[in-house]
C-alpha cells in the first residue's frame, strides 16, 4: 500500500491476573479504509481496542500512529492522536440535547458558543450523511440517534481513526443499513475505521480487510473479497464446524398457555405491555423478536409470575388435569404449587437465574430446597444433579463447588439451562439465552431447546439475531413498544419484514 | 494528523492485578503475619512512647489481658473469656442481618432494651414468683424486648424500602433514653440503680461467668449450623446474595427480612441478658459499652463465620484490656487503647487486599523512540 498506516499495533499483550487477553497481536489500518475485527466473545476485541482509546495500558508491545511511536495512557491522550472510540454502552447526559453532548467537556478556545457548535454539527451531518436534530433532547431519542450522537461526537473533536464497538448490537436491520452508509462515506472521505462485531454477514458486506482473534491470539488478517463464512468462522473457532440448526417439523400441538390482552406498567409509570395477546402451542418454539428493551423481559417475566399486570389473563391449559388455569397475579411459588412446570431462563443469569457466588450444588438447590422433611437442607440430590448437568452438557469447571461467577459465560449459561431442563418443564421460556457464548456453547443451547420442542414442550424463545431466529423457531412473534406487531411464519418471513415489524408504530394490533 | 511532539514514555511503574482465590492456608498466613506484623508496630510506638523495652511491653499486654495465670490467679482470665463471649454474643447476632446484606447497626440499642427487660422483670417480678420461673420469664422478655426493636426497621425496610442503616441507629438512641429515664426513675435520682439478687441467672461450679460463656458457645455453634444447613439459612444467603433471584425461585423477600430481625434482634436481647442479668445485675445507659459497634467489625473481619468470630472477639478484648493496662500503668490517656486496637484492626482489613490483589512492577521497557 502506498500510504503509510493510519494505525499500527506492533506484538500488544496484555493479561488480567492469569487470564491473557491479548497475546502477541499486530495489525495495521491504513486511511481509507475499514477493518473488522472478529472473533468470539471474550477473544479479546474489546481490550484490544481499550488499548488504543487509551482505557488500559498493554503489557507489551508498542503501537504507531501514522509511522510514530504512541504512547496512550488515557483518553484525553487517544484524542490528542485523533483516536475516536463509540462504545457498545453510549456515555451521553439524557437531559442535555444533540449538541450539548457533543461539546461536553471539550475545552474549546473562545466563549461557550452553542450555535456555532450546532452549526459545526450540521455540517458534519450533512457531509456523511446523518440524520440527527442538534437540539434534539437524548433522552427522547431512539438508540440508533443516540449512536449518531456518539459518533458525531468523536468526529466533532476531529477524530480521525475511528473504533466502533459492536455497533450494530442494539440496530435494526434497516438501522444498520443506515450506519453501514454511513461509515462507507467515511472511509472515502479517508477516515481510518475499525469496526468490532462478531456477525460474519456485517463483516463480509461492510469491510475491506478483516482481523480475526481467537483467545487473545492474533490468528490472521484477510481481504474481505478473497474469503467466505465458512473461512471466517474456521480461523474465529479454531476447527470446522457446521452452522445449520436442525428444523424439525412440530407434532402433536396442543395450544398449552394463553395470554389473552395483558396490560403491564413498571414502576416508573409506563406502559410496558400494551395488550398483548398470543398462543403458545406444545411441541413448537414461539420466537419473540424485538428491539431490546420493547417488553421482552416483563413478557416472560409476567408468565412467570414475577410481574404484577394492570389486567388481562395467561391461561395455562395443564395437560395433568384438562383444567385451563390462570397463572396472572400468582406468585412464583403458588404457580408451582398449582403443578404448572414452567421453567424460565431469565436474561440477568447471574442476576436473576442464578447465584453467582453460591457453587453449582446450591445453585441446583435453588428450584428444589424446599422439598425434604425438616429444617435442614438436603444437599445429595442436587449434588448428583449438578454432576449429571456437568456431565451430560459438558460444563467446564474445577468441580461442582467452584462458585458459578467463576465459569465462563458458556458455562454458566449451561448450569441454568440444565436445571431449568432438569425440572422437565412444559413450558420452556428463555431470554437471550445465546448472549455472550461462544459459537459451540451457543449451538448446544439451540440443540438443548430443539429437543424440548421434540419432546412436546412449548418453547418461548426470546432472540437478538434475526438469522438464528428465522432458522430455529416455527412462528416469530414481533413485538414493539410493548405491543404485539405482529406474527409471523418463520419458514417463509424474511428478515427485512421482520426488522419492518419491529419499528413498526401505528399502533396496529393483531391477535395471534 | 498526530502532533509531531514525541511524548515520553510515563508508564505506570506498579501495576495491580486481581488473583485468582487464594488457597486458605496461605490467606491465613498472610492474616497472621499482618497481625504480627500490627503487633510489632504497636511494640515499637509503645516502647517510643514509654520508655519500656521490647519485652517489656508485651508482658504488660498479656498480664493486662489474661492476669498472672502462672501465679494461679484466674480471675482476670475468667473476665477475659466473658467479655469475650459478650462480645462474640453480639456479633452472632448481627450476622444473619449482614448475611441478608441488612445492616444492622442497632445491636447496641437492641441488647439494652434486651437488658432493660430483663431489668425490668428482676425489679418488679422479683420475689414474687419461684426464682426458676423469673428466670423463664425474663428470658422470654429480654428476647422479645429485643426483636421487637429488632423488627421494627426491618418492618419499615420490608414495606416501605426505608434506609435500614440509619432507622437501626436511630433506635439505639431511643433505647439509650428510654434506659436513662429508667435509671432516672428507680435510681430516684441518684443515677445508679443498685445490684439486685432476684433473677440472677445461676453460678455453676462456683465460676460466676461460665454460664455465661457457656451459652455463647453453644449459640455459636446453633448459628454456625442454621446458617449453612437449615433451609431458613440458604434464604438468607440467596436474599442477601440477589433479591432478583429471590423473587425468581419464588421465596418471599419480606418474609425472610422480617424473620432474620427477629432472630437478629432476639440475639441482641439475649446479649443484654446476659450483661444484665448474667453479669452486673444492674443496668445504665453504658452497659452494652459501643460492643454493639464494634461487632459490627468482628461480624465482617471473620467473614460472618461464627467459629473464626470467636477469635477475632478474643484478638480484640485482648487488645483492648492489654492496651489499657499498659496505659494506665504508664500513665497514658484511654486513647491508648483505641490506638493499639485501631493499628491491628486496620492491619487486618488492609491484608484483605493483598490477599485479593497482588502488586506487580511492570517489566522495564526496551528503549528506542521513533
Amino acid at each position: 500500500m502506498a500510504t503509510q498506516a493510519a494505525i499500527e499495533l506492533r506484538n500488544i499483550t496484555k493479561t488480567f491476573g492469569h487470564v491473557v487477553a491479548n497475546k502477541n497481536v499486530s495489525l495495521t489500518v491504513a486511511r481509507g479504509e475499514i477493518l473488522s475485527i472478529l472473533g468470539e466473545n471474550g477473544s479479546g476485541k474489546t481490550t484490544l481496542m481499550n488499548m488504543i482509546s487509551g482505557i488500559y495500558f498493554p503489557d507489551e508491545g508498542e503501537i504507531f500512529i501514522d509511522g510514530k511511536e504512541a504512547v496512550i495512557t488515557s483518553p484525553k491522550d487517544a484524542f490528542d492522536y485523533k483516536i475516536g472510540m463509540i462504545h457498545q454502552h453510549f456515555k451521553l447526559v439524557d437531559v442535555f440535547s444533540a449538541t450539548e453532548n457533543i461539546v461536553l467537556g471539550l475545552n474549546e478556545a473562545g466563549k461557550y458558543n452553542l450555535e456555532a457548535a450546532e452549526d459545526r454539527v450540521k455540517t458534519i451531518c450533512e457531509r456523511y450523511g446523518f440524520e440527527v436534530e442538534p437540539k434534539k433532547k437524548v433522552y427522547t431519542m431512539s438508540v440508533s440517534e443516540k449512536q449518531t450522537v456518539e459518533i458525531i461526537k468523536v468526529l466533532y473533536r476531529g477524530a480521525d481513526i475511528l473504533i466502533l464497538d459492536e455497533p450494530t448490537a442494539v440496530l435494526t436491520p434497516q438501522e444498520t443499513q443506515k450506519l453501514f452508509a454511513v461509515l462507507r462515506r467515511m472511509r472515502d472521505d479517508g477516515k481510518a475505521i475499525i469496526i468490532i462485531t462478531h456477525k460474519l454477514h456485517e463483516v463480509l458486506s461492510l469491510s475491506d480487510r478483516v482481523a480475526v482473534l481467537r483467545k487473545g491470539e492474533y490468528i490472521g488478517t484477510v481481504n474481505t473479497a478473497e474469503t467466505n463464512e465458512a473461512e471466517l468462522t474456521e480461523m474465529m473457532v479454531g476447527k470446522k464446524i457446521e452452522l445449520n440448526i436442525h428444523r424439525s417439523e412440530p407434532k402433536n400441538t396442543v395450544p398449552r398457555l394463553e395470554v389473552h390482552h395483558i396490560d403491564c406498567t413498571n414502576r416508573e409509570g409506563v406502559l410496558v405491555l400494551d395488550d398483548v395477546s398470543f398462543t403458545a402451542n406444545s411441541g413448537e418454539i414461539l420466537g419473540i423478536a424485538g428491539i431490546a428493551g420493547s417488553g421482552q423481559r416483563e413478557l416472560l417475566e409476567a408468565i412467570a409470575g414475577l410481574q404484577k399486570l394492570d389486567s388481562g389473563a395467561v391461561l395455562y391449559n395443564n395437560p395433568q388435569t384438562g383444567n385451563m388455569d390462570n397463572l396472572c397475579s400468582k406468585t412464583p411459588l403458588q404457580i408451582r404449587e398449582l403443578g404448572v412446570r414452567l421453567s424460565f431462563v431469565p436474561e440477568d443469569r447471574l442476576g436473576m437465574g442464578l447465584v453467582g457466588n453460591m457453587d453449582i450444588v446450591d445453585n441446583m438447590m435453588l428450584r428444589s430446597y424446599t422439598k425434604g422433611k425438616g429444617v435442614f437442607l438436603e444437599r445429595k440430590p442436587p449434588k448428583e444433579l449438578a454432576e449429571h448437568i456437568i456431565d451430560e452438557l459438558e460444563v467446564v469447571t474445577p468441580g461442582v463447588n467452584t462458585p458459578v461467577r467463576r465459569l465462563s459465560g458458556g458455562n454458566v449459561q449451561k448450569v441454568l439451562v440444565g436445571r431449568e431442563i432438569a425440572a422437565a418443564p412444559t413450558v420452556f421460556m428463555a431470554a437471550y439465552p445465546v448472549r455472550g457464548l461462544d459459537i459451540n456453547s451457543s449451538y448446544t443451547i439451540y440443540n438443548l431447546l430443539n429437543q424440548q420442542k421434540e419432546q412436546g414442550v412449548a418453547v418461548i424463545f426470546v432472540g437478538e439475531d434475526l438469522d438464528v431466529l428465522l432458522e430455529l423457531c416455527d412462528r416469530i412473534l414481533v413485538i414493539g413498544s410493548g405491543r404485539v406487531n405482529g406474527i409471523v411464519d418463520a419458514r417463509t418471513a424474511t428478515k427485512e419484514e421482520i426488522g419492518l415489524l419491529m419499528t413498526k408504530t401505528d399502533g396496529g394490533k393483531q391477535n395471534g | 494528523m498526530a502532533d509531531t511532539t514525541v511524548k515520553k514514555h510515563r508508564e505506570p511503574l506498579l501495576h495491580i492485578a486481581k488473583r485468582d482465590d487464594m488457597v486458605w492456608w496461605k490467606a491465613c498466613l498472610i492474616r497472621l503475619s499482618a497481625i504480627l506484623l500490627a503487633l510489632l508496630l504497636v511494640g515499637i510506638i509503645s516502647s517510643l512512647l514509654t520508655g519500656e523495652g521490647f519485652g517489656g511491653v508485651y508482658s504488660i499486654m498479656l498480664r493486662g489481658a489474661f492476669g498472672r495465670i502462672f501465679q494461679g490467679k484466674t480471675s482476670l482470665l475468667w473476665r477475659f473469656f466473658q467479655q469475650t463471649a459478650i462480645l462474640l454474643c453480639l456479633s452472632l447476632a448481627v450476622t444473619p442481618a449482614f448475611k441478608m446484606r441488612f445492616w444492622n447497626c442497632g445491636a447496641e440499642g437492641q441488647a439494652l432494651i434486651g437488658g432493660l427487660a430483663a431489668m425490668v422483670c428482676m425489679m418488679k417480678l422479683g420475689g414474687k414468683m419461684p426464682e426458676w420461673l423469673l428466670i423463664v420469664v425474663i428470658v422470654v422478655f429480654s428476647c422479645l424486648a429485643g426483636a421487637v426493636w429488632g423488627v421494627i426497621p426491618a418492618l419499615f425496610k420490608a414495606h416501605y424500602k426505608t434506609n435500614e442503616t440509619l432507622f437501626t441507629l436511630m433506635m439505639n438512641y431511643v433505647a439509650t433514653q428510654i434506659v436513662a429515664y429508667y435509671v432516672y426513675l428507680t435510681g430516684k435520682g441518684s443515677g445508679i440503680i443498685q445490684p439486685v439478687s432476684t433473677g440472677n441467672l445461676p453460678v455453676i461450679a462456683g465460676l460466676p461467668y461460665l454460664l455465661n460463656i457457656l451459652i455463647v458457645c453453644v449459640l455459636m455453634v446453633v448459628l454456625f449450623v442454621y446458617l449453612k444447613y437449615s433451609k431458613h439459612g440458604y434464604e438468607i444467603a440467596v436474599v442477601g446474595e440477589s433479591q432478583n433471584t429471590a423473587r425468581y425461585i419464588g421465596i418471599r423477600v419480606k418474609k425472610v427480612i422480617i424473620r432474620t430481625m427477629l432472630l437478629s434482634g432476639a440475639l441482641c436481647g439475649v446479649a443484654g441478658l446476659l450483661l444484665v442479668a448474667g453479669t452486673d445485675h444492674s443496668i445504665n445507659t453504658n452497659t452494652v459499652g459501643g460492643q454493639g459497634f464494634t461487632a459490627i467489625m468482628v461480624s465482617w473481619l471473620g467473614h460472618f463465620n461464627p467459629f473464626v468470630m470467636a477469635l477475632i472477639s478474643g484478638l480484640v478484648v485482648f487488645l483492648r484490656s492489654g492496651a489499657g493496662k499498659v496505659a494506665d500503668s504508664f500513665f497514658l490517656n484511654g486513647s491508648f487503647a483505641d490506638i493499639v486496637s485501631g493499628v491491628v484492626i486496620l492491619f487486618l482489613v488492609g491484608c484483605e487486599f493483598f490477599i485479593r490483589y497482588s502488586v506487580k512492577i511492570r517489566r522495564g521497557k526496551k528503549g528506542g523512540n521513533a
